[in-house]
């Protein structure tokens, strides 16, 4: 319907200055999301940061209140027709017509796609059912589903046609750990495919081994946003020695050139910065230490993501 | 910040162009969503017990007696007036009721389940949602019509039989030309109930509860009702959306006095312009955040 076809070499999503406010509250406070095609983009954030306020207004279910957004090439929400039937999403947990069957509502939403070839649409559904397993108990009402089954008939529901982005919001809300890991081997084959992923979660373990990119979300902000490593980066890595002369071993790190040298009881640690760990531990034998331990904590995105959102419970905002 | 060493698959590169089908799938979808959902059907098979209820009453007392509605005299000479009546009687609650029930489901159902936003996000355009919501809703608001007068015709067909129709004129007119007259009132009921659905899809995109905007339709109607029956606000009687209801049984007069069904077909047309509008402007850029 627009004269120009959507640019399909730029990135999948791109938001500028994305904000959204309601009432007297910033959900989502001027963010430049950046998700190369192709990548993995792991959207963390704790609950309540405002990941899922991003991603509804990425798929143009709620207007932003200022930026921009660019999704597969057109702007949201005006070019929505052009790049949704592209995007398979999964938005804040499965919704079914719980009187229906697993299948017949697959068939609803398939029927609802203009996009889609309805000479093709049971062999389509079938194999979305097939990928995510729910073949067995396709014929059975969606009401009696569990957690889990419903929320792989909405995955199933995101695959009904090919996609070139998947936006998959906490995917693993209610799966067991099995289920959690079919999803991010899912999560890993549609990547394969050349599918964009973004995937947004609370919980890092479950994608941390899956993402190329990682985008973290803290009260409305986006903290921080690279590849896992740059993000990674971020937190500083850590190297300690243990040794019986902690004065002498915090000496030698300091001449390293390490920083926030700090001395302990058993021994020295300090922040490598772009000192590499091994040059250490050949430091500190050749000044004549005996060294009993040494370790190298480079940050697990855990850390880094505890150190930009803060520990505890509390949801942000 | 590092879009350059994303890795792109080139065989991606060429997105398939997105065509947009002309299709009824999503309308006859919803049909289904309609006509198979449990309720609605218990929903149909209480308004088809009325007539029921009311032939076999007449026949076993053996006269439908002159205090009753206008029909209700009648149903013993001819049983298509069993139909007539059992309109008249349904179109002040149970049929209003059936259709607010599916009309405040419409969207504030399918945003209550979250279901809406992923017809959203497939995508459906709000525009095609709403009109396809209303498209069904107007198939079922003649549908709960013709599942009265069918029943009625049938029952009261079957107690006490045929022949030519005596109309509240006095004159006769024969069974086919009788019978083609309860179609007629059957699709200007059927008109009058799918300007209520208008108001009641409106209503449905004001709201997450589809209970709530249920009630508030029955509200809607019954309050039009009692207003149309106090006369010190005859001024707002013409611009009430019951005040023409019961014109259909203008079609039983002879010659048929169609000024009455032709203000009611006005006034019904009005308000589903006025209330699709209203819909639509409401739900075009609203927040989905069910």
């Amino acid at each position: 319907m627009t004269p120009e076809s959507p640019r399909l070499d730029g990135p999948a999503v791109r938001t500028t200055g994305l904000t959204k406010q309601f009432g007297s509250q910033r959900a989502v406070d001027g963010i430049d999301l950046l998700v190369p095609r192709g990548a993995v983009y792991g959207f963390l954030g704790p609950n309540g940061s405002g990941k899922t306020t991003t991603i509804r207004m990425l798929l143009g279910l709620i207007s932003p209140s200022a930026g921009e957004i660019e999704v597969l090439g057109s702007p949201i929400p005006g070019g929505a027709a052009d790049a949704l039937p592209r995007v398979g999403a999964l938005v804040e947990g499965p919704a079914f017509h719980p009187y229906l069957s697993g299948r017949e509502n697959l068939v609803r939403l398939d029927a609802a796609d203009r996009t889609a070839d309805p000479a093709t649409a049971r062999r389509r559904i079938d194999t979305a059912l097939e990928r995510v397993g729910l073949m067995p108990v396709a014929g059975k009402r969606f009401r009696a589903y569990s957690l889990g089954m419903r929320q792989r008939l909405a995955i199933a529901g995101a695959l009904l046609t090919p996609k070139d982005l998947m936006v998959l919001d906490e995917p693993t809300n209610g799966l067991d750990p099995q289920g959690t890991r079919e999803v991010r081997s899912l999560i890993a084959s549609l990547a394969q495919e050349g599918s964009t992923v973004l995937v947004s979660s609370h919980l890092l373990s479950e994608v941390e081994q899956v993402c190329s990119h990682v985008g973290v979300m803290h009260a409305g902000h986006l903290v921080a946003q690279g590849t896992s490593a740059e993000v990674r980066n971020v937190a500083a890595t850590e190297a300690r020695v243990e040794t019986d002369q902690p004065a002498e071993a915090a000496r030698v790190l300091h001449e390293l050139g390490l920083t926030d040298v700090v001395t302990t009881a058993t021994g020295a640690s300090g922040r490598v910065g772009r000192v590499a760990p091994e040059k250490v531990v050949a430091a500190c034998v050749h000044a004549g230490l005996a060294v009993t331990r040494f370790t190298v904590d480079a940050p697990t995105l855990e850390d880094v993501f505890v150190s930009l959102t803060g520990e505890g419970f509390d949801v942000s905002g | 910040m590092s879009a350059a060493d994303a890795t792109t698959d080139p065989t991606r590169s060429a997105a398939p162009p997105v065509v947009r089908r002309i299709s009824a799938r999503f309308f006859v979808s919803e049909l289904r969503l309609v006509f198979r959902r449990r309720r609605n059907l218990a929903g149909l098979l209480v308004l088809a017990s009325v007539p029921v209820l009311i032939a076999v009453a007449v026949r076993s007392t053996g006269s439908g007696g002159n205090e009753g509605p206008d029909f209700f005299g009648s149903i013993t000479q001819n049983g298509l007036f069993v139909a007539l009546s059992a309109l008249t009687i349904e179109i002040t609650l149970f049929l209003p009721l059936a259709v607010a029930v599916v009309a405040g489901d419409a969207v504030a159902g399918e945003a209550n389940t979250g279901t809406l936003r992923y017809l959203l996000a497939v995508p459906v355009s709000r525009l095609r949602l709403l009109l396809v919501k209303y498209a069904a809703l107007v198939v079922f608001a003649f549908v709960a019509t013709f599942v009265v007068s069918l029943t009625g015709i049938a029952i009261g067909l079957a107690l006490f039989g045929g022949g030519d129709v005596t109309l509240l004129s006095g004159t006769q007119v024969g069974f086919g030309a009788g019978l083609l007259r309860v179609v007629l009132a059957s699709l200007y009921v059927g008109c009058a109930m799918a300007s209520l659905a208008a108001v009641g899809l409106f209503v449905s995109t004001l709201t997450e509860q589809p209970i709530g905007a249920t009630i508030s339709v029955v509200v809607f109607s019954t309050a039009s009702f009692i207003l149309d029956a106090i006369p010190q606000v005859s001024w707002l009687h013409p611009f009430l959306i019951v005040h023409h209801w019961a014109a259909f049984g203008d079609l039983f007069r002879d010659p048929i006095a169609w000024d009455g069904v032709q203000r009611g077909l006005f006034v019904a047309a009005a308000y589903v312009v006025i209330f699709l509008a209203a819909a639509w402007s409401r739900f075009a850029a609203k927040d989905v955040t069910s």
